[in-house]
């Protein structure tokens, strides 16, 4: 069976996790796609981390404000009831536990549940932003990544080689092939994504994972 | 209220020394002083430690080059402490040749540990960290069956700051999301300078929307138009 990597179905698939009212923090790059697939009568607040709630669609050209941006230096707007608040505010929001949810890229995300997203040693080292207070203070961790990596390794691993970002603090890791909830050492699959079966999952992932007894194919296409 | 000096930024960066630490609000630069900035370039300081959240933005390729990234590229620090420096290639390419020592912190511990300075404390407990390689070197503390990082308070010779508006007293107010570090970065500076788009006079601020209250600024500059 062919992969084909598909941030859509990522983007899509996290999109239904959320609760109407929910709190919820995008990361930059494929997590920020997830705000494209809220389904209709659910509507969510997003935190940016530079400072404010309320984040809003990135503005219509020509009407750009070099004051609001988000955490990625990206034009946006505010909603109406939005607020403004400066950094230590915006990490007590999300070390307080008054961030619902958070949406990270990964680089490796391992069955403990450990994630790795900032420093490969000696190659790139961006630097963790916010993201370490992120997965230690959003309520629920969800990880977004395509299910392998360029050389077509497996990016769920037994055990993360990178330096970590966050120990332990994944709930949830989706991929463009399956939707994982991460419990007692295990990637538990939930849900597999069309075209793709259990078998092939279990035989191309580095990881143990279980199939949970009410795991279902579901169709993101 | 005792109205504070509005200075020039080529005065303001006369108040910088060899071997200082500046701390520089903005987030990838959006509520950086850029005058203040453009100052301290012209001047040329050196051996200076760097506190910011990031080092803006440059980039090899297309020749971008923003804010703090200037005095980057300049080599005006010896060390560069930041939450994030992916979007600076400089600072990157300065880090792994081992030209400037740069420390990464996390971006919520950065702003507790800088208000920490300006609050008279210590420093503060925080679950980040815990089990990664920002442990290394620090004290866990179990406080009531949790474990927490002992990270001390982070402060400064001199804070160079962006408001939206002030008043000559001192009092600030931001726009949007140029707030960020700023506020917590007046609390933590034996010195701090303010570039203000707008100053205007002592009781013309509204004391309620009041975020930078005027006793923690001691110098104004108006930004350039």
């Amino acid at each position: 069976m062919e992969y084909t990597a598909n941030k859509e179905v990522i983007a899509k698939r996290i999109a239904r996790i959320f609760k109407d009212g929910d709190v919820v923090n995008l990361g930059i790059g494929l997590p920020t796609l997830v705000g494209n697939y809220i389904p209709a009568g659910v509507t969510i607040v997003l935190q940016s981390e530079n400072g404010f709630l309320g984040l809003g669609p990135a503005p219509e050209p020509g009407k750009e404000d070099p004051a609001l941006v988000n955490a990625g230096g990206g034009f946006v707007t505010i909603l109406p009831g939005g607020a403004f608040f400066d950094s230590a505010m915006s990490f007590a929001i999300i070390r307080g536990g008054h961030v619902d949810a958070t949406v990270l890229g990964v680089l490796e995300v391992d069955q403990q549940g450990n994630l790795a997203n900032y420093k490969i040693p000696g190659k790139l080292v961006p630097g963790m932003g916010g993201a370490m207070d992120l997965t230690v203070g959003a309520k629920t961790v969800v990880a977004a990544t395509e299910h392998f990596d360029k050389t077509g390794a497996s990016k769920l691993l037994r055990k993360c080689r990178l330096p970590l970002t966050a120990a332990n603090q994944v709930d949830f890791v989706c991929t463009d092939v399956g939707f994982f909830e991460v419990k007692n050492g295990a990637f538990v699959l939930k849900e597999y994504f069309k075209p793709y079966t259990v078998d092939f999952i279990l035989q191309r992932t580095d990881a143990d994972i279980v199939v949970d007894k009410d795991c279902r194919e579901v169709d993101l296409l | 209220m005792v109205a504070k000096p509005i200075i020039t930024a080529e005065e303001a960066v006369e108040l910088i020394k060899e071997g200082d630490t500046v701390m520089v609000g903005g987030f990838l630069g959006c509520g950086s002083p850029a005058g203040l900035i453009e100052a301290l370039e012209k001047k040329g300081t050196k051996n200076l430690t760097l506190v910011c959240n990031d080092t803006a933005f440059h980039n090899f390729k297309t020749g971008t080059c923003t804010h703090v990234a200037k005095l980057v590229a300049k080599k005006q620090f010896r060390r560069i402490v930041v939450s994030h420096i992916g979007t600076n290639q400089e600072t990157q390419r300065q880090m792994n040749e081992g030209e400037t020592e740069v420390v990464l912190v996390p971006q919520g511990t950065l702003a507790e540990r800088i208000r920490a300075a300006g609050a008279g404390l210590g420093g503060i407990l925080t679950p980040t960290g815990v089990g990664t390689e920002v442990q290394e070197g620090k004290q866990v503390l179990d406080v009531d069956g949790r474990r927490f990082l002992l990270e001390k308070a982070l402060p400064g010779d001199v804070a160079l700051l962006k408001a939206k508006k002030a008043d000559k007293a001192g009092n600030l107010i931001y726009d949007k999301a140029a707030r960020n570090f700023n506020p917590l970065m007046a609390m933590a500076c034996t010195t701090v300078i303010v570039e203000a788009d707008e100053i205007v006079e002592i009781g013309q601020i509204d004391p309620e929307i009041v975020v930078t209250p005027s006793v923690l600024v001691q110098y104004l500059v108006r930004s350039k138009k």
